[in-house]
């Protein structure tokens, strides 16, 4: 198992500037944000489960970029049909990431159903390109140097513990702030 | 059932000259012909999105990268994008044309007891929302162009809705 902001470092250190990060409601965004805030990130701060179809459609009309999807357990089970939705458009050009802690988090840590219930599992049986589970961070970084950016669309599901700081800071952005910034930077 | 005669080809013309050519959704016996004109038309692309908020996250994307999507969906799927709306699009100011089948249009007696609330709540629950709507009750395309001012204008989701047996 991996601390998850450790697993967000990670990830962070080896993704390009240019690649563009779609990342969920609650506690993956504030720490994506307080880690590494970048001009192609995309904080998706409400709509618990909608982050996966946002990150699919700007995959579809972003084919020169890499899109990096990255979301919990409870939000992709939230809305698991649009896994094989991905695999069925299959965008070479993804990567959907999942940050599993068996819980959400956010909202007091409650048991979800991956504990008993494999994403990856159900992933491979939708035909992504390469499905990885991931426990720890040597394998994590492993997998991230060696990642073809364009061979997707990948699957990597990390399992992390559950975060004891509960003070991570408030993404300080309006939701129209996100909005511009981010068609900005695609107009660049 | 209404009877306007609405021609596909001159309603998805009207669209895509607006600038609407991404399209994702779920499909509705309401648009009739019109739906397969869409697939057929290979100047739009369309993402059969299992469900109406996945629709909508997908056509998203258009606007944040400086084009423009819609969804095609009966209104019995405006339940699921609820959340969406309120949680994402409203808040985020990320316009999307929504092409909405009425079904339950006109009263209990035009169809099945699955269709009588939403049928009559339909443009309440957009009210609600501050959504702005069009409905082609009087066969006239300036609707299409006038609700894509609006959205425009508001940068929020618009609502075209089509009653069932508009197009011939």
């Amino acid at each position: 198992m991996i601390i998850r902001r450790e697993a967000i470092e990670h990830i962070l250190k080896y993704i390009n500037d240019e690649s563009i990060i779609v990342s969920t409601t609650g506690m993956i965004s504030r720490e994506i944000f307080s880690t590494k805030d970048r001009p192609s990130n995309f904080y998706m701060i409400g709509s618990m489960g909608l982050l996966s179809s946002l990150g699919l459609g700007l995959a579809l009309l972003n084919k020169d970029k890499h899109i990096y999807i990255i979301e919990g357990d409870g939000s992709s089970l939230m809305s698991l049909g649009t896994l094989p939705l991905i695999t069925y458009e299959s965008p070479i050009n993804l990567t959907h990431i999942i940050l599993d802690n068996e819980a959400y988090e956010s909202t007091g840590s409650q048991k979800s159903i991956s504990n008993k219930i494999s994403i990856a599992n159900i992933a491979k049986a939708c035909g992504y390109t390469n499905v990885t589970q991931i426990n720890d961070k040597f394998t994590l970084d492993k997998y991230l140097k060696n990642l073809n950016e364009f061979n997707g669309p990948n699957f990597l599901n990390i399992k992390t513990s559950i975060e004891k700081n509960k003070n991570i800071p408030r993404i300080n952005l309006s939701p129209t702030d996100i909005t511009d910034r981010f068609k900005k930077y695609i107009n660049e | 059932m209404n009877s306007l005669n609405l021609d596909p080809k001159r309603f998805w013309k009207t669209i895509k000259k607006l600038g609407y050519k991404n399209f994702a959704g779920v499909p509705d016996s309401s648009f009739g012909n019109a739906y397969q004109f869409m697939i057929d038309d290979h100047e739009i692309k369309y993402i059969p999105a299992i469900r109406e908020d996945v629709a909508i996250g997908i056509a998203s994307a258009s606007h944040i990268s400086n084009s423009k999507g819609g969804i095609i969906l009966q209104n019995s799927g405006l339940g699921n994008l609820v959340n969406p709306l309120t949680s994402f699009n409203l808040i985020y100011k990320i316009p999307v044309l929504m092409i909405i089948g009425w079904r339950g249009y006109g009263g209990r007696s035009n169809d099945a007891p699955e269709h009588w609330i939403m049928g009559e709540e339909t443009t309440n629950i957009l009210d609600i929302f501050g959504i702005p709507w069009r409905s082609f009750e009087n066969n006239n395309y300036e609707i299409i162009e006038e609700l894509t001012e609006k959205i425009d204008e508001l940068s929020i989701p618009g609502a075209l809705i089509i009653p069932p047996g508009s197009f011939i």
